[in-house]
Parts: C-alpha cells; sequence; structure tokens
C-alpha cells in the first residue's frame, strides 16, 4: 500500500503544498478545506493569513513575492469570480506569479443551487484570463501537480490553478 | 493641506528610514514618483483597493524591514475588510497610511462616503487595530511619523489633484527595481 493511499485527500493536498515548497498561504474558507486549514495554520514553516476576501489575498500574495516569498491561496471557485480584477491588474500586468488552490464546488455532487453559475463559469474565465489550470483525479495527481503548477506559476509569472471537485474531496 | 504634501511627507520618512513604499493607484502615485522617485517605492498602478494589502504581505514577508503603504479614502472604502486583517496580523514593522480626502480624486473629484460622515480612524480601530492616528494637518502628520514605524495614520487633506506627469516607468521596470531593493540584505543599509 503506497503512503497515498492511506492519505486523506487534505493530506495530499498538504503534501503537495509542502513538496512545492508553499512558505505563504492566504485563505478564504471552504466546507472542502476545512481539514486543509489547520493543517497549514499549524505549520510553523508556513505564514497564514486568514484574508475576508479573495481579492484581498490577491494581494497580500503579490507583497509576500515581492518580499521573497512562494505564495499561494487556498479558496473556493467563487472568490474566482472576487478576484479578477486584480488577477489581471496586478499579477498579470506586473507578472506576479500565484498558485490558487481552489475547492471546485458548483459540479458533479452539489447540493447548493447557487453554487452552480459559479461552478460552470469557472474553466472558461481562467481560459479567458490565459491562467493554466490543473485538473488532479487521484490524491497522487493532487500532490504532484501542486508542484507542478507552483513552478509553472514561477516560471510563466502569472497565476496559475489547482481545480479540485467535490468528488476528489470524497474520495477515500 | 494637499494630499500632495503628505505625500512628500511619508516619502520623506521612508527614504530617511529606508522603509518598502507602496504608492496607491491613480495620481497619488504620480505624486509619489514626481516627490520621490526611488528603488524602495512600489508603484501600484492598477487593482484599486489592494495597496494596504500587499503592504501588509510585504511586511510579513520581511519582518526586518520597515514598510510602509499610502493609500485613500475611496480605496479603503473598496476593501475594508483588510483593515480587519492587518489588526489580526499586526505586524510591528507596518505603517499604513490613509490620506482621505474625501473625494475620489483621480476620477473628478466624486464625494466618497468619508465627506458625508464615515469616520475611517474609527472603522481602523472597530476592525481592531490597536494604534491608530488622526490628524488633519501637515505638523500632525510630522510628528506622529517621527513617533512611530507601526500602525494606522488617517490624515485629512483638501481634495484636489497636483498637476503631475504619468509614470514613464513599465510594470516591468517597477517591480524589477522594486524587488531588488527589498531583497537586499537590511544589515548592508
Amino acid at each position: 500500500m503506497s503512503a497515498q493511499s492511506v492519505m486523506t485527500p487534505s493530506e495530499a493536498v498538504y503534501q503537495g503544498i509542502k513538496d512545492a515548497c508553499i512558505d505563504f498561504i492566504v485563505s478564504v474558507p471552504c466546507a472542502n478545506l476545512k481539514e486543509l486549514i489547520p493543517m497549514v495554520d499549524s505549520d510553523p514553516d508556513i505564514i497564514h493569513v486568514p484574508v475576508t476576501r479573495e481579492e484581498e489575498g490577491v494581494g497580500i500574495c503579490a507583497g509576500a513575492y515581492m518580499g521573497g516569498k512562494r505564495p499561494a491561496m487556498l479558496m473556493q471557485n467563487s472568490g474566482l469570480g472576487n478576484s479578477i480584477n486584480a488577477l489581471a491588474s496586478l499579477d498579470i500586468l506586473y507578472g506576479i506569479p500565484l498558485l490558487m488552490i481552489m475547492s471546485h464546488r458548483g459540479v458533479e455532487g452539489e447540493p447548493i443551487v447557487a453554487q452552480l453559475p459559479m461552478g460552470q463559469l469557472t474553466a472558461p474565465l481562467l481560459e479567458t484570463l490565459d491562467i493554466p489550470y490543473f485538473l488532479p483525479e487521484s490524491k497522487q495527481d493532487a500532490t504532484d501537480m501542486i508542484v507542478t503548477a507552483m513552478d509553472d506559476a514561477f516560471n510563466r509569472k502569472s497565476p496559475v490553478a489547482v481545480l479540485l471537485p467535490i468528488p476528489f474531496w470524497r474520495q477515500a | 493641506m494637499k494630499r500632495m504634501d503628505a505625500i512628500s511627507e511619508i516619502a520623506e520618512k521612508a527614504a530617511d528610514s529606508n522603509a518598502l513604499l507602496v504608492g496607491n493607484i491613480g495620481i497619488p502615485c504620480k505624486e509619489l514618483h514626481q516627490t520621490c522617485d526611488i528603488p524602495n517605492n512600489f508603484y501600484m498602478l492598477g487593482s484599486m483597493g489592494l495597496a494596504s494589502s500587499i503592504g501588509l504581505g510585504l511586511a510579513l514577508s520581511l519582518p526586518e524591514k520597515k514598510v510602509i503603504a499610502i493609500d485613500g479614502d475611496g480605496s479603503v472604502l473598496m476593501n475594508m475588510g483588510s483593515l480587519a486583517t492587518i489588526a489580526w496580523q499586526a505586524p510591528d514593522n507596518y505603517l499604513l497610511v490613509i490620506i482621505d480626502n474625501g473625494a475620489y480624486g483621480s476620477t473628478g473629484n466624486q464625494p466618497t462616503a468619508t465627506s458625508q460622515g464615515t469616520d475611517l480612524a474609527r472603522v481602523a480601530e472597530g476592525a481592531g487595530n490597536l494604534k491608530v492616528y488622526d490628524t488633519d494637518s501637515k505638523k500632525g502628520l510630522k510628528k506622529i511619523l517621527q513617533e512611530t514605524d507601526n500602525g494606522i495614520i488617517i490624515v485629512r487633506t483638501l481634495p484636489g489633484n497636483a498637476e503631475v506627469p504619468n509614470i514613464k516607468m513599465s510594470p516591468e521596470e517597477i517591480i524589477k527595481r522594486f524587488m531588488a531593493e527589498a531583497s537586499r540584505p537590511s544589515s548592508s543599509v
């Protein structure tokens, strides 16, 4: 049995965060992030800043990057809508990397109708913004793709997203 | 007091104390550029509302450096949650100066809510910030800037813009020069 198979989905994401040497995280909660956020918060090697709105998080992460950190944002995909001007007129304008680790709601298995519009708009919005996104299926994928996505963000000097849909969080 | 006078005082403090300085969107950035263009300055050309957030990210990442952000009333009203996040993190190397002229100066001086009674000093206090200063004079601002390297200052000025040229640096040039300065060890200054 591999280490991955005994990990929870949250632990697999956390492992990716560690492997990617992410040392600065802002977060806005999602029910699917409820295990992950405390792991990040208690990690002495990660500065964790809970923020009030994702757009604010983009600004804080931009400052952290300019201060030499490797920043990421834990968020729900609804927060992509709250961030677009900052992603464009700050990160894309100046060439600032950011990894967005996104709980992707409003997809298969979604119980809340209000999540559906942004659920459907998330990938097209990222494409319009020319922000690459990764779609891990397994826990191993998530660990690996977070590392690749972070490298991509720094190589491209732009935001990159990893989308983690409802079925990802429900796997054993 | 004019906004340009307040910006000059803040820029002088930043230069003297070798602080990193985040300038706010629009004409305030141009006024800063005109007053004192040094590598410590980051000119935020877009992303209205995020000057205080960028400053917070810098301060948390570089605890050995001093960081100052210049914000405006219209911008703070757009990202008021930032005042709560700053209160929560409260880095002791971070000073936020909010220049409140009661107007959206860069877009034609339309009134903001602060011209109608919103008190940003009380908002900042209510958000949980322990050190909040309030002044409407150049002398008062100078004194506060001499006194502290952290907290939040609300400085009330007249609406209106100085006649200043555009910033000619590209965004790439702005960030490259700023990051070279930010990464310099503090001991070498």
